[in-house]
């Protein structure tokens, strides 16, 4: 679970996010929303442990941000646009070095596992270069999926997928929703967003702005509330 | 007090001018020329301490992260890069007349000097293609801490270079002072101590209202 | 021993990319085969200067490979954004520094044991009686500019003037190394008595440990976001 205690994060004297406080428990998905520049990906970080809070704090499993961020980073899954992943190397190369700074054991179990959980254990040692997008995407969910994390980030996961992809990542998603563990995802699609979360939030210049249930609201409603709460100025 | 630096470092000025022209007796051997002697080791002396400064201010941003510890590392080597170019044109200019050359590569300190002064230029340069940001001030403090461990070593390897280069070794600053000269260069060296303190603070002073300049700036929307 | 367990698997990591990937290898041993080239016309090698000028064209042809190497190890895992993902496991900064560190060593070390044949040809020493000696001349020499290359080139990655801007930051600190690899080396050619070399040897190995040991601590700060 996660527990995001009022985080502020300020670049310079620019506030990126200011006085931030939600929490998450098992089995939830949450999906934020937000123009660019509202503080999604800066907050992702920062869940993340790839950047620290200028105050407050962040709490995984109990585990905090300032002190333990090399146990956070154990158990948690991180997706972007980007495949983060070697192009010289083969899945199974990629997936096997990952594995081993995660510290996994079985490795090779786990490893072939996880490359028939997405489907490629017949490309397991192609080098990924020869790979197309869509067998990118599923190689990274794999990586982040590997040591089993208890969160899993996904910073605008169907950016740049064409629409059989995304149906596919959908469908992937829809079937990583369980008790034991939390979802995290940004993005810029309304549908897709509101679809897939059972908690949606709204972020604007570095603020929550909404933070509810996502069966509060129909597609319609959300996207007028959105650019309602959007188009504020202050 | 920091309203009686510029004045200390007037009275100052003028005592080491007494001191170096009037009060220290005239050099047998070199003759005159020698008297350049004390501006160019006072400077030498106060860059080494501006070059600490930075080391100990980068090693303060690292652990503590606070905006001014930058600020001081940076203003400190602005100041030290002017002290250490001085000395660079100090020194040929009295290597002229005495050694018959510009450049005395037999003179390792002279030499540590000038890769001391690259190391420092390279600092800036660092500076000048980042934008503001903690990663600037970051890295800006490792090349700090970095530049500054590497000047011992630098030395040790000068040393040891210009001793097979030139089998006679050029002893410049060995030569035992004469008391009224020790005098002389002492007080030298405290005016450009204060000189370095005045310039520092002048240059912090800039530095501050240039971030309270941004910090408007950015609170009232006007950043892009 | 998890330590260097962990930092050679980034290792294995590195040299199996830049085997799938032999060009940048193979580009940057021509690199250095050509500077030996230039500098053998620059200087009309078998005249009377050549045992002067020899070690020096040598370390040369290594800088110049070396930091077009160095400038590659970091740049790689920042366009395919993988440095990312290594920051995002649990690894240590540290160790993820030592790790770049030795494959980076391992490969000038592998141009160089390339390039020194070469060298011996075109300036007609025969290396064989204090091979050796050599070599642990280069290879102090070489952790030493590694282990300062590798920090800043981290942070040049994240530079628009990146190949610019490494050696402006690395030459002025490996001035020392230089200075001692290059004399020492020089000491080795004419066949000086091993005694020349020890000062060179103990400036090497005090330039090693204080930046190996200094990059090792720093290192987080270079690579972790603000």
């Amino acid at each position: 679970m996660i527990l995001v205690q009022s985080v502020s994060k300020y670049f310079g004297y620019f506030p990126a996010l200011r006085d931030i406080t939600f929490g998450l428990d098992l089995g939830r998905f949450l999906t934020i929303f937000g123009p660019n520049g509202a503080g999604k990906t800066t907050l992702l970080k920062i869940i993340a442990s790839l950047s620290k809070p200028t105050s407050g704090s962040v709490r995984i499993d109990g585990y905090d941000c300032h002190t333990q961020s090399q146990q956070i980073r154990g158990r948690l899954g991180y997706i972007s646009h980007q495949s983060l992943l070697y192009p010289q190397l083969t899945a199974r190369e990629n997936l096997t070095f990952f594995g081993r700074l995660y510290d996994l054991r079985p490795l090779e179990a786990r490893v072939q596992a996880a490359l028939s959980g997405v489907g490629l254990q017949d490309w397991a040692d192609q080098p990924i270069r020869t790979f197309s997008h869509g067998m990118k995407q599923r190689l990274t969910i794999a990586r982040a999926l590997l040591p089993e994390p208890s969160v899993l980030v996904l910073d605008e996961p169907f950016t740049g997928l064409d629409s059989y992809a995304s149906e596919i990542l959908r469908r992937l998603l829809h079937s990583l929703k369980n008790e034991r563990r939390v979802l995290l995802m940004t993005t810029h699609h309304l549908g897709e967003g509101l679809d897939l979360a059972d908690r949606v939030m709204i972020l604007h210049r570095g603020q929550i702005r909404l933070e509810e249930e996502a069966y509060s609201y129909s597609r319609e409603e959300f996207g007028r509330l959105y650019a309602e709460l959007v188009s504020e100025t202050r | 007090m920091s309203k009686m630096v510029p004045w200390l470092v007037l009275i100052s000025m003028l005592l080491a001018l007494y001191g170096a022209f009037v009060y220290a007796p005239t050099e047998r051997v070199m003759g005159p020329v020698q008297r350049i002697f004390y501006v160019h080791v006072g400077l030498a002396w106060n860059a080494f301490l501006a070059f600490f400064v930075v080391f100990l201010y980068s090693l303060l941003y690292l652990v503590r992260g606070r905006r001014r510890d930058d600020m001081v590392a940076a203003c400190s080597a602005e100041v030290g890069l002017i002290f250490t170019t001085l000395v660079l044109v100090t020194g040929p200019l009295w290597a002229r007349p005495v050694w018959n050359t510009w450049w005395p590569w037999g003179d390792p300190r002279l030499t540590t000097t000038l890769v001391l002064w690259l190391i420092y230029l390279a600092y800036m340069v660092l500076r000048s293609q980042m934008e503001e940001s903690e990663q600037k001030y970051k890295f800006a403090a490792v090349l700090g801490i970095v530049g500054f461990l590497d000047v011992p070593i630098v030395w040790m390897s000068i040393r040891w270079w210009t001793r097979t280069l030139h089998p006679v070794v050029i002893r410049s600053g060995e030569v035992r002072l004469e008391p009224r000269m020790f005098h002389a260069l002492l007080i030298a060296v405290v005016a450009f101590g204060l000189l370095y303190l005045y310039l520092l603070q002048l240059r912090l002073g800039i530095e501050q209202s240039k971030s309270r300049i941004e910090q408007f700036r950015q609170q009232s929307g006007l950043a892009g | 021993m998890r330590l260097l367990r962990q930092a050679g698997w980034i290792v294995w990591k590195d040299l199996l990319t830049e085997y799938r990937g032999k060009e940048a290898f193979l580009s940057t041993v021509f690199f250095a085969f050509l500077v030996l080239i230039i500098f053998n016309f620059a200087f009309s090698p078998g005249s009377e200067s050549t045992p002067e000028v020899a070690p020096g064209i040598l370390w040369v042809a290594f800088t110049f490979s070396g930091v077009l190497s160095l400038n590659r190890s970091f740049l790689m895992e920042k366009e395919t954004a993988t440095l990312e993902a290594l920051l995002l496991s649990p690894l240590p900064r540290g160790t993820l520094y030592l790790g770049k560190m030795a494959a980076n060593l391992l490969f000038l070390l592998l141009v160089e044991a390339l390039i020194l044949p070469m060298f011996a040809v075109f300036f007609n020493y025969n290396l064989l009686p204090f091979s050796a000696t050599l070599a642990l001349v280069v290879l102090l020499a070489d952790v030493g500019f590694v282990a300062v290359g590798t920090l800043f080139a981290a942070m040049a990655a994240s530079l628009k003037t990146r190949e610019i801007l490494l050696p402006i930051l690395l030459f002025p600190i490996v001035v020392p190394v230089l200075i001692s690899a290059v004399k020492a080396t020089g000491a080795l050619l004419e066949r000086l008595e091993f005694g020349e070399l020890i000062p060179w040897l103990k400036i090497l190995a005090a330039f090693d440990l204080v930046f190996v040991w200094v990059s090792y601590w720093v290192f987080e700060y270079v690579v972790e976001e603000s």
